[in-house]
């Protein structure tokens, strides 16, 4: 089981797929289908945290056989502490995503609901694969689907959005494609921790090891995204169907921040210390310039965009502070971001089928018509916003306090973001749910259905418990987030002595 | 022991209260609500008092030390690997603990948030009793209670910030109460986010001394902090000290953050008294207090402390004194009332201020919900330009307000007076009187107190009724329920000073003496340090029955009694249309008291940016434009500017491929080969003739070409 449980786990929603396309053209089936397969792959995906030994910091549940000859590629799947939420990340806001699509959806049922589950796989493969033909492989992988669902389910303008999205991320990964057939030229493996060892050995020179550690950054900054490669992101999010934003902000970009702790840093510690302060100071940017522009939104789901481009910056502070709460803070924040802004994007998209815009001036006292939707709302709110015992905070807290502690002007510039934070989303919250209701429009919303509730309650719950007793989470992430720093700690005795 | 180990139940009680609301509240009725949420309130009390008084009993068993009990781990940030040592050379221990502290500064703040607590809550069954939401009153009422007793009973700055963001949450909930009401919810958002920026510094001050100490446990840092291993005036704590104090004036609404708590009395007048006049408030003093042992190594923060302190409190009260919403002038009292406060623990009185914040409570908490009780009465009329005569109709509220009043402008022997006393003594003799400049502030608060208490007093029940004609006729007495808190408030308000009766009044001080473990050491000497330190605290004793202090006791009396004439003078016949005499004497004076000396306006100019000034904004809106533009413009401007410009070159090279190399070369080669072809195909014909005709043509030509040469 324990060899197979990843190939399970990462193929059980292609297998859905592949078995859907066979399908009669029915639109219930395909989606109570969909359920099915995203719940079973939840589940199976629940063996990872029951059965990973915590305490250790190596990659477990691995499994490696040899694919291709020549060029020498691998099947090697793997878990740490830290991918393995990711995974869990993504196989909990799948089945969320079929909920909230369900009706929302209504043309060509059946092919949105292979892409989603085409998607999963792709995003799972991401975290999982420990060979970096094969990461590469999903990774692009996971760009067809997600710009499928956005061109063919999305909004006005959504063929410019999934060129944009698609383009920028190509171009991103061209140079990591490149790094990465550079590395294999030079090791002869397209393994990770073959390529470590090789780099750990010296045998990478500093400059070219430096090309490829910007290769990968570049890759990955623009999936983040990073500041100034953030603007396919608004786009895409606003054009996107719920469920594409949902797994665009909950997973995609995870795989950039993923990206940038697991290869830049995993593979080129030296360099990522080097050039650390200018990544740092975009993260920074990123944090202030992404709540400034999201306060004066006047769309709510371009707000929530740009919110989560404040967001990640935290995510790329605390991953280039190198600080051992700077680092577990970022996972955290990757995670509690992605079951908070997930659940953000689907509430907005529940507004948007009832009243087909996102303009915020077309809201206002909706906590009259809709109290139930209105509390979810206040909860995911303020998780967003970073409060104690709900999910935000562990992650912020830790990334402030590792950046503080990396250098202080670090964790005082981000603190703002505390502030920046509580002034858009407290903002929009009063604009959208307080007050009288002024339409007539919004005066006979329906509350949120037992089908939304559904979908709500867990994204509720997890944020509760994940700032309640972070731990749970933290104790998986810690050694992984150790043995990645170990290098870097090593480093800086070295810098002492 | 069971209460002291189990001393974590407390906050959970109410947490219990907030969670039913949350699930069921919907569904209960009236009275089932009152019976879990009040009922709930009650059990903590009472929890609270067997565990203080079992707290006691340990503490006098075990050299006074704190009591800690670690319930869980919450967060663990395992340092080891980056070999990272303390400035004091012990290794950094960051586990966050779910982790409860009980001393002697808990146990009192433990004591007087259950208590007043319970009566606020008692209060609010008759309040609310007509109004929509009761189940989500008190649902967030108890998730109130739930944060601010974690934030009292936490073992740890984390903790401590859990408490504190939860208290704001909560503060932000009920003051948009009404959320009906544009004017709430602005209040509630500028309440949370003013809050906000006093957490920011709190949470770096909160890193500061962790990354400097190691520890992020009072316990452990009060050791490290009183280990002797660090000096006095060390920078790094003098900073953190002042981060950690931007916090307190964030929370309990010092210059320059005191902005929010004014406007906080849009939410429920019962919310106004537990939240922004007895409890929450106070968290900043406590912090403060909690962190004691840091400030004494940080002269200049307290001294920063201090001065912010004195200047609130004149400042408030000057704004106070003209205001003719009742809970406003309320408000604004106990903005300048806090800083009191900060003034006692700036100068090293510790134990006075605390005192201070004890009294405050019982008093101020009377106040506000007197003042409930008046607008009750007069169907939620909250302007004193149209109260007065209330006196006998409303027996129970005058009197019970009364008391307060005399307590807060500090007259013998209601519990104010001793410790607004103690404090401006403190502020008098501190080190050896270089404070004395704030006494002078502090005793003109003390007059300006005095005033504007009474005229509140004199505009509501003495002078002539201004009331409408419409509500005269409903005026009637509060219930049961709202009297009986009243006048439990009011006994404290009476009685709650003698606790701290003054050795020169030939008492004992027991509240100080109470506190004397958490802040022994620290008395008011923190330029010095161990012996030297006691020996100037007995010395300083002594000098308590100097006879400086009798005068001082008597000239601030003075100013109370001073402040209360004035008051009757001016309003004592106060009739419709009564004149100010402030706007009678200096009008522009008036117009900027009035107008809160156009703070708010200020800041919405330069910091919110909810005005433009002229045609430019500023503050945060103004940066949030810039930045969109910029995003706009520039940055997706560049992303589209390099896709025209690639669609340009593509168009380019479009028309390249198909005017010059298609055009040009491929088919003009192509055509070219035509009109050649012509040329060839004119001797490949095919036509016997024409090769006939060319063949002689030929022939012709040589014949010619050789006789003509």
């Amino acid at each position: 089981m324990s060899a197979a449980i990843l190939t399970l786990v990462t193929f059980v929603p292609l297998a859905g797929a592949l078995l859907m396309m066979f399908f009669p053209r029915r639109d219930e089936l395909a989606r109570w289908f969909a359920l099915v397969v995203t719940l079973l792959g939840f589940v199976l995906s629940l063996h990872l945290p029951l059965h990973f030994t915590r305490a250790a910091s190596g990659f477990q549940f691995e499994i490696n056989i040899q694919w291709i000859s020549s060029p020498n590629i691998h099947y090697h799947l793997g878990v740490d502490g830290i991918s393995m939420w990711l995974v869990v990340l993504t196989t909990f806001l799948s089945p969320l995503c079929v909920l909230i699509s369900w009706k929302s959806v209504h043309e060509r049922v059946k092919e949105f609901f292979i892409l989603l589950l085409i998607l999963e796989t792709a995003l799972i493969g991401v975290f999982v694969s420990l060979d970096l033909f094969l990461f590469y492989f999903f990774w692009e992988a996971s760009l067809i689907p997600m710009a499928l669902i956005i061109g063919m389910y999305g909004h006005e303008r959504r063929v410019y959005a999934a060129v944009k999205f698609f383009l920028f991320t190509m171009i991103g990964s061209v140079f990591m494609l490149a790094a990465i057939i550079w590395l294999y030229a030079r090791t002869g493996s397209f393994e990770y921790t073959a390529i470590q060892r090789a780099m750990q050995s010296g045998q990478i020179g500093w400059e070219a090891a430096l090309w490829c550690f910007l290769g990968f950054f570049l890759a990955f900054a623009v999936k983040v995204p990073i500041f100034p490669l953030h603007t396919w992101l608004p786009d895409a999010h606003f054009e996107a169907p719920t469920a594409g934003s949902v797994l665009l902000a909950g997973v995609l970009l995870k795989m950039g921040t993923y990206g940038l702790l697991r290869f830049n840093l995993g593979l080129f510690p030296e360099q990522a210390r080097e050039h650390a302060p200018w990544i740092i100071t975009l993260a920074i940017i990123g944090i202030i310039y992404g709540a400034l522009v999201a306060m004066v939104q006047p769309n709510l789901k371009k707000l929530v965009a740009y919110s989560s481009v404040s967001h990640l910056g935290f995510v790329v502070l605390g991953i280039f502070s190198f600080t051992q709460a700077g680092v577990d803070g970022a996972v955290y924040q990757m995670l509690a971001h992605g079951v908070s802004t997930g659940a953000l994007f689907m509430l907005v998209g529940i507004l948007y089928e009832r009243r087909h815009t996102f303009e915020i001036s077309e809201f206002g006292g909706l906590a009259t018509p809709m109290p139930v939707y209105a509390t979810f709302f206040m909860i995911i709110m303020l998780s967003s916003v970073g409060l104690p015992l709900l999910n935000g905070f562990v992650g912020e807290f830790l990334v402030l306090s590792g950046a503080f502690q990396a250098k202080a002007v670090y964790g005082i510039l981000a603190a703002t973001g505390v502030i920046w934070s509580a002034c858009y989303l407290l903002w929009t919250y009063q604009r959208v749910f307080f007050g009288k209701v002024n339409r007539d429009a919004n005066a006979v919303l329906p509350d949120i259905s037992a089908r939304e509730r559904i979908a709500l309650w867990p994204t509720a719950l997890a944020a509760v418990a994940m700032g309640v007793a972070p731990l749970l989470w933290l104790n998986a992430i810690e050694p992984a987030v150790r043995a990645v720093l170990s290098p870097l700690a090593q480093m800086a005795e070295g810098l002492v002595r | 022991m069971f209460f002291l180990n189990h001393i974590w139940i407390i906050p959970l009680l109410p947490a219990l209260g907030a969670a039913l609301m949350f699930f069921f509240g919907r569904k209960l009725s009236k009275s089932a609500v009152s019976f879990f949420c009040v009922g709930l309130v009650v059990v903590a009390f009472v929890f609270s008092c067997l565990t203080v008084l079992q707290y006691t009993g340990w503490a006098a068993a075990h050299n006074h030390q704190p009591f800690e009990k670690i319930v869980y781990t919450w967060l663990g940030s395992d340092t080891s690997n980056l070999g990272y040592l303390t400035h004091s050379g012990r290794a950094a221990d960051f586990h966050v603990d779910a982790g409860f502290l009980l001393d002697p500064l808990s146990a009192i703040w433990l004591l007087f948030v259950t208590g007043v607590g319970m009566l606020i809550h008692i209060y609010s069954i008759g309040y609310m009793a007509h109004e929509g939401g009761y189940y989500r009153f008190f649902g967030y009422m108890n998730l109130f209670m739930f944060t601010m007793l974690t934030l009292v009973l936490g073992n740890n700055y984390v903790m401590l910030f859990v408490g504190w963001e939860g208290v704001g949450l909560c503060s932000y909930l009920l003051i948009g109460f009404y959320f009906l009401k544009k004017s709430a919810t602005n209040a509630a958002n500028k309440a949370f986010i003013v809050n906000r920026i006093g957490d920011a510094g709190f949470l770096l001050g909160m890193f500061t001394i962790a990354w400097y100490l190691g520890s992020f446990r009072f316990t452990q840092i009060t050791e490290v902090a009183r280990s002797g291993r660090l000096s006095t005036g060390d920078p790094t704590i003098t900073l953190a000290c002042l981060l950690l104090f931007v916090g307190a004036c964030g929370k309990s609404a010092q210059v320059p953050l005191y902005v929010w708590l004014p406007d906080a009395m849009e939410g429920p007048t019962p919310v106004s008294a537990l939240i922004h006049a007895a409890t929450m408030v106070t968290a900043g003093v406590y912090m403060v207090a909690r962190s004691n042992a840091l400030f004494v190594l940080a002269p200049e923060a307290m001294k920063t402390v201090a001065i912010i302190g004195a200047v609130t409190a004149i400042f408030a009260a000057s704004i106070g004194l003209v205001q003719n919403d009742i809970k406003r002038v309320l408000a604004y009292s106990t903005v300048s009332q806090l800083g009191y406060m900060f003034l006692a623990l700036g100068v090293g009185a510790f134990a006075a201020g605390v005192f201070h914040v004890f009294t405050h409570a019982f008093f101020k908490a009377l106040l506000f919900l007197g003042a409930g009780s008046v607008i009750h009465a007069l169907s939620s009329e909250q302007d004193m330009r149209h109260m007065g005569a209330l006196v006998h109709k409303i027996p129970t509220t005058f009197k019970t307000m009364l008391i307060a009043t005399l307590a807060i402008a500090g007259i013998f022997p209601f519990a104010g007076f001793f410790s607004k006393d103690e404090i401006l003594w403190q502020a008098w003799s501190a080190d050896n009187g270089a404070y004395r400049a704030l006494w002078y502030i502090g005793y003109a608060t003390a007059f300006m107190t005095a005033f504007y208490m009474f005229r509140l007093m004199y505009l509501t029940f003495w002078s002539p009724s201004r009331v409408e004609h419409e509500v005269e006729h409903h005026i009637h007495e509060s219930p049961k329920s709202m009297t009986i808190p009243l006048i439990v408030l009011a006994f404290f308000s009476l009685f709650a000073g003698f606790l701290g009766w003054p050795h020169s009044l030939k008492g004992s001080n027991r509240f100080e003496k109470f506190l004397e473990p958490v802040f022994a050491r620290e008395a008011t000497q923190f330029d010095k340090s161990g012996k030297e330190a006691q020996l100037a605290a007995a010395k300083k004793e002594e000098e308590h029955a100097n006879p400086t202090e009798y005068f001082l006791m008597i000239l601030s009396l003075g100013a109370a009694f001073a402040g209360w004439g004035l008051a009757k003078r001016s309003y004592g016949k106060a009739a419709e249309g009564y004149t100010e005499p402030i706007a009678a004497t200096a009008p522009p004076a008036y117009r900027v008291l009035y107008n809160k000396w156009y703070v708010d306006e200020a800041y919405d100019y330069l910091f919110t940016g909810r005005r433009k000034l002229g045609p430019v904004r500023l503050g945060a809106m103004g940066a949030g434009e810039a930045a969109w533009a910029v995003d706009a413009n520039f940055v997706d401007g560049g992303v589209n500017g390099a896709g025209w410009t690639t669609r340009a070159l593509a168009k380019l090279s479009v028309w390249w491929d198909t005017w010059i190399i298609d055009g040009l070369l491929v088919n003009g080669i192509a055509y070219s080969t035509r009109p050649l072809s012509w040329l060839t195909r004119m001797i490949q014909w095919g036509l016997v003739q024409w090769y006939a005709l060319v063949m002689v043509a030929g022939i012709l030509g040589f014949v010619l070409y050789y006789i003509f040469r």
